[in-house]
């Protein structure tokens, strides 16, 4: 599904992300771990077309797309959410999800001014499947609600059922488990799986130890830029590596 | 749905029985240029209060059209829709080049690059006074369409109501259409936008062709209506002015652009007492609107009734 090569990107000289290479199979959930600032966000950022690599090669379903603008990647099938919300404050929290559709409805100028015949109705339909979504996700609670009248726990699913929308191939999730409590956690671990048993490959960047080690299949460890180890939660908790160089109490206790 | 219909409905109906209220050609005027105004204003919060770019410029288009149809009427003799539909795609094609240029920089580099076509279209109509008649400005013919042009405040009446009212059906199509929704979506967030496959660097660009060509048409038929146009029309302080309605009466609503429509061209006709002073009241009123009701008149007093309705 998305093949990583020699992947590189220096900002000024510093290197955020360091010839790093990885796969994430199809179907399955890759987390990306690694203390604040080891390159996590720069990785999905560069597989998500917001930067552009330095060097190396990003392979997605079969193509080349390092360096392809965000809204390319997109037509084939790639989504995200953010580690700190981008969601549109001036939207309500149901058009929020319908952004998501972007690509499956008739977004053409003309067709929007003069209410093209089917557009009115297909915005219509689509509504009613974003708010299936938004059930999906657990916020339907908010579902004539504008954005920026919802708590932060609730906005971070938001992206999540956003991202969604887009049916996606894969999808990559940054940190959806930031600031939120214990429950909500919980709430999101179970979310990632239902999300990885419809069949979307899940790419997560996660802080949360315990909801990474329960709900992914396999964990990359990035540190100062690099990677420092690949494989299965089990194989990865008992790895020395890690546990010295970043893991350490935490692990003991879980 | 519903709801809008009869909003606008009401509100065609009012300007259908609006002339019975008006007591001579000059109150008749007032309105046309309230409409004239209102349709500029909506055009301009496409851009400004939907998409969030900014243009400093839009009275240069407006000008680029009004002197277009008064050039291809009277120097070249052409039909009087054609002109309209040429001086409009010229606006079209300037603000496209503008306009790919500019949206790939993120940044409020468009209101630099508008500040600079709006002054440049100024010199070019004040300096070319073969064509425009310099700063003394020129006359305009009638708008010729099939053998009938109208005439007198009237007629023109009903073909500005009637073009204020398809704008603004047209502008609330296209706000609660996917690529409406699109463009508040790279306002709200730009990068969100783009994750979900928005082209935000094209729908800029074609939405600021939309609104400029817009301005331009407009340009064209209210050069045909006033009859004597100067290059002012095009100049800073109109545009700037545009960019006011937007603001007083609410960025993202379109009633809220004809609301700062009325008080654009209003208030300084009411404030002709101060003698000397209206522009210090004028300046006033602004700050403390901007002070009180942040969001622009129209949306501010929406949202205070509905949190008394809720």
């Amino acid at each position: 599904m998305l093949k990583v090569s020699h992947l590189t990107k220096t900002f000024g000289g510093v290197n955020a992300v360091q010839d790093i290479s990885f796969e994430a199979p199809e179907g399955l959930v890759q987390a990306v771990i690694g203390p604040n600032g080891a390159g996590k966000t720069t990785l999905f950022n560069l597989i998500s077309g917001i930067y552009a690599p330095t060097f190396g090669s990003i392979q997605f379903r079969g193509e080349e797309v390092a360096g392809l603008a965000p809204d390319k990647l997109a037509r084939r099938g790639l989504s995200r959410t953010f580690q700190n919300l981008q969601i549109c404050m001036n939207l309500g929290a149901v058009e929020n999800v319908m952004i998501g559709a972007h690509l499956q409805l008739n977004s053409s100028l003309l067709a929007g001014l003069f209410r093209w015949p089917g557009v009115g109705a297909a915005d219509r339909a689509y509504r009613e499947r974003a708010i299936e979504w938004m059930e999906f996700v657990g916020c339907e609670a908010y579902v004539g609600a504008n954005a920026n009248a919802m708590p932060y726990g609730a906005l971070k699913r938001l992206e999540i059922a956003r991202a969604l929308a887009a049916e996606p191939k894969m999808l990559l999730l940054d940190e959806p488990a930031a600031g939120l409590n214990p429950t909500e956690t919980k709430e999101v671990e179970t979310l990632i799986a239902l999300i990885a048993a419809r069949g979307v490959s899940v790419v997560l960047v996660e802080h949360d130890m315990k909801l990474v080690m329960s709900v992914s299949d396999r964990v990359l460890v990035l540190d100062y830029g690099r990677k420092l180890a690949e494989g299965t939660p089990e194989e990865i908790r008992v790895n020395r590596d890690v546990i010295a160089a970043y893991l350490g109490g935490e692990m003991a206790e879980a | 749905m519903n709801a809008r219909l009869l909003t606008l409905g009401a509100f065609a109906l009012f300007l259908v029985l609006l002339p019975l209220a008006l007591p001579n050609a000059f109150y008749t005027d007032v309105v046309i240029r309230i409409a004239i105004n209102a349709v500029l204003a909506i055009a301009l919060n496409l851009l400004i209060g939907y998409t969030g770019q900014i243009s400093l410029g839009h009275a240069g288009f407006f000008g680029l059209g009004a002197y277009g149809s008064a050039i291809l009427t009277s120097n070249y003799a052409l039909d009087a829709g054609l002109s309209l539909v040429l001086a409009a795609l010229v606006a079209s094609v300037i603000a496209w080049l503008v306009a790919s240029a500019i949206l790939r920089l993120k940044g409020h580099y468009l209101a630099m690059a508008t500040l600079g076509v709006g002054i440049i279209v100024t010199i070019v109509l004040t300096n070319e006074a073969a064509w425009t008649g310099g700063p003394d400005g020129m006359p305009v013919g009638d708008f010729k369409l099939f053998g009938w042009a109208p005439s007198g405040e009237r007629q023109w009446y009903w073909i500005f109501m009637a073009l204020l009212i398809v704008v603004i059906a047209l502008a609330r199509n296209l706000i609660d259409s996917p690529a409406g929704r699109a463009l508040q979506a790279l306002h709200g967030s730009e990068v969100a936008a783009r994750v979900v496959g928005v082209d935000t660097a094209s729908f800029k660009t074609r939405v600021f062709v939309l609104s400029a060509a817009v301005a331009a048409a407009m340009g064209s038929l209210s050069a045909h209506y006033l009859g004597f146009i100067t290059p002012g029309i095009a100049a800073f302080p109109h545009s700037i002015e545009l960019v006011v309605m937007v603001v007083v009466g609410g960025m993202a609503s379109i009633w809220g652009s004809v609301f700062g429509a009325i008080v654009m061209t209003l208030l300084p006709q009411a404030l002709t007492k101060f003698e000397g002073w209206e522009t210090v009241v004028f300046g006033l009123i602004l700050v403390a609107t901007m002070i009180f009701l942040p969001r622009g008149v129209v949306p501010s007093i929406a949202a205070r009734f509905r949190r008394k309705v809720v």
